[in-house]
């Protein structure tokens, strides 16, 4: 049985939660416009869908600061948007134009942006781990108090980097945010069939990291538990593990053909969708009518409309470029 | 001119680099209170501190993603794996991530990571802590490999491995940490250039790393016997410095590459690749090859001495491509 819908006051101001809600609705409707994109072929290769889990991402990220460095897993285009990058440039890069955030050469799969210090884009699960906990090394022994948060599913859990990760953050005391996005499947493996413990706040309290399990669904018990765990994080108290539960409302990626859950379970865990439950309450408060969602949908329309026009306009890199960004300076061999 | 052990020489490098630049930092197993496992880093820890020269637990995965991390974060990371065998624990990060980072985000990151691993048999020690896995690395388009095969290169590679705005692998063949040789006084600041050890125009001895004191000694008894072949050092395994591989070949009509690496899919067949395609009507006899013999490597001292790669193997070689 899942829980009932996320529900109860929402403690921010109007203009702030109508600002979660757009972040949502951005993320739905963009990608929305991938998976449509993606069956004309103007996308290809692996696309991974994060509908039904923006909460977490739009929550999370909206607890950070702007300089914080953020690490993510092939499943990020929103992350990307709620960093900052522009819908144009995510959607030009999945197009694999020139105008794309990495140039056309990563795809959905590594977006990546200097300006607002996202370090990818990993479609090695648990890869970005090691790769969090050497940012926040850095950061560390310059004095910087900065926050790396390091997104990550259940699937990572399996893998001998995050043990190896979280042992070394905590051991150093090292300024990470371990989110991990458990929406119960590593591409088709459930947690139970794949790991002996499946308590993953128990596992970070093995490494003797404060942990909290977090109700992915509800934007803001998201948004204030990364508030008190980024703050925890940033005053030097070492690194904290966040399990944010949340459910993928489509497949893992293009080509699943979802056999290993039940067309039930996915339409119970859509009566706790992000977006919907967050409206009605907001509703149910009069910070939001039934015209202004309108309207927000339709802007955010434009916008996506706007960015699909964007990477169709882009160009296409010059072949005779082929070898360039490999290494800083071009070199034969 | 200093006489110096390939160890102090490398021990020297790195206190100049820990000294010079407050971004750079020592990172591995037992670097630290033990003074590295060859004792390379043996000092530092008294003299740079704990957080400079860092003890990190037997996580190689970790610890070379915290230091692609921390490069990428700013710092300047030298990440000291024990050696190549225990690399493989470290192989996604070093490949899936120092390499491609560049190219993946469109030129925005780089990941300037210096990460030395000693390599190579020769000790006794057995299959999993001999392998010679150097060409693993030079296959990867976003890595520069180097193989100090000199006490001077010891001291001289790190300086600009560490300047490189790109990850670099500098492999210290295990058996070189006890050689003793008179350096120079000034520094050789180019890491990629082959350099020839001996001059010679009868044929052409390619090698690099731990293999190079065994072919100036086949060199060496090759000379007594009338053949004058000349020995080149390739320095860097990637990126190869081909013009001078070339050069070397032309100049002889006749080449022997030497690599401790295993025959098939080795360095080796690398270097003859580009010889044929560029070279193939300016020889005399068929390019040849000495690497390891493909097994495991043995304990047993004979049957390891039989694997590797010796003087009397380079020497018959050698003779082999002039018909004799």
């Amino acid at each position: 049985m899942i829980a009932p819908p996320p529900s109860g006051p929402v403690p921010y101001p109007k203009d702030f939660s109508l600002r979660l809600l757009a972040d949502m609705l951005r993320i739905r409707r963009l990608e929305e416009r991938c998976a449509q994109d993606y069956g004309a072929g103007l996308i290809r290769g692996f696309l991974h869908l994060y509908i039904g889990e923006e909460a977490v991402a739009v929550g999370a990220l909206h607890a950070l600061e702007p300089e914080d460095n953020v690490v993510a897993t092939y499943r990020e285009h929103g992350h990307a948007l709620v960093r900052g990058l522009s819908m144009d440039s995510i959607l030009a890069e999945m197009y694999g134009k020139r105008e794309g955030c990495s140039r056309g050469r990563g795809g959905s799969m590594h977006l990546f942006d200097a300006r607002t210090r996202l370090f990818g884009g990993n479609a090695i699960v648990g890869g970005g781990l090691p790769l969090a906990v050497g940012l926040a090394l850095a950061d560390s022994m310059t004095k910087t108090a900065r926050v790396t948060a390091c997104f990550f599913g259940d699937g990572a859990v399996a893998e001998g980097a995050f043990h190896e990760s979280m042992n070394l953050a905590a051991l150093w005391r090292l300024p990470v945010l371990f989110c991990c996005e458990n929406n119960l499947y590593a591409m088709g493996t459930s947690l139970a069939r794949s790991e002996s413990q499946t308590s993953l706040t128990a596992k970070a309290a093995s490494y003797n990291m404060p942990a909290e399990a977090v109700d992915g669904q509800d934007v803001v018990a998201v948004h204030e538990a990364t508030k008190r765990a980024q703050a925890n994080v940033r005053e030097g108290g070492g690194p904290v593990f966040l399990e944010f539960q949340t459910y993928r409302f489509r497949a893992h990626s293009m080509f699943d053909a979802e056999l290993y859950r039940d067309k039930q379970e996915v339409e119970q865990w859509k009566t706790r969708g992000p977006i919907h439950t967050f409206s009605a309450r907001l509703k149910a408060e009069g910070k939001l009518t039934e015209e202004e969602f309108l309207a927000l949908d339709r802007e955010v329309g434009a916008e996506v409309g706007r960015a699909a026009a964007f990477a169709a306009r882009g160009t296409w890199e010059p072949v005779e470029d082929l070898a360039r960004d490999v290494h800083a300076v071009q070199e034969a061999p | 001119m200093t006489r110096l052990t390939y160890r102090e020489a490398m021990r020297q490098a790195l206190r100049e680099a820990l000294a010079s630049d407050p971004r750079v930092f020592i990172m591995g197993e037992d670097v630290g209170l033990y003074g590295g496992t060859y004792a390379v880093t043996k000092g530092l820890l008294q003299e740079f501190g704990p957080e400079r020269v860092r003890d990190a637990p037997l996580s190689e995965l970790a610890f070379v993603g915290a230091g692609i991390g921390a490069a990428l974060g700013g710092m300047r990371p030298i990440v000291e794996v024990m050696t190549v065998n225990f690399s493989l624990l470290a192989l996604d990060q070093i490949v899936n991530t120092a390499a491609l980072l560049r190219h993946m985000s469109g030129g925005q990151f780089g990941v300037p990571l210096v990460i030395r691993m000693a390599t190579g048999a020769g000790r006794q020690v057995a299959a999993q802590h001999s392998h010679s896995l150097e060409n693993w690395y030079a296959h990867v388009p976003g890595l520069k490999v180097l193989a100090p095969g000199t006490v001077a290169d010891a001291r001289d590679m790190l300086a600009p491995a560490l300047a490189d705005p790109d990850p670099v692998i500098l492999f210290e063949h295990a058996n070189l940490y006890n050689l003793e040789e008179d350096v120079p006084d000034e520094r050789n600041p180019d890491m990629t250039r082959a350099a020839v050890r001996r001059e010679g125009s009868a044929v052409s001895l390619v090698t690099y790393g731990g293999s190079l004191p065994k072919t100036m000694e086949a060199a060496a008894t090759l000379a007594a016997e009338g053949i004058d072949a000349e020995v080149l050092d390739l320095r860097s395994l990637r990126p190869l410095d081909t013009d001078a591989i070339l050069a070397s070949v032309r100049k002889c009509r006749r080449v022997v590459v030497v690599d401790e690496g295993w025959r098939t899919g080795s360095l080796a067949a690398e270097i003859i690749a580009r010889i044929a395609e560029e070279a193939l009507y300016d020889l005399d006899a068929p390019p040849a090859r000495v690497c390891s013999e493909e097994v495991p490597m043995p304990y047993a001292k004979h049957l390891e001495d039989a694997a590797l790669p010796q003087p009397g193997k380079i020497i018959a070689a050698a003779k082999a491509t002039l018909g004799k």
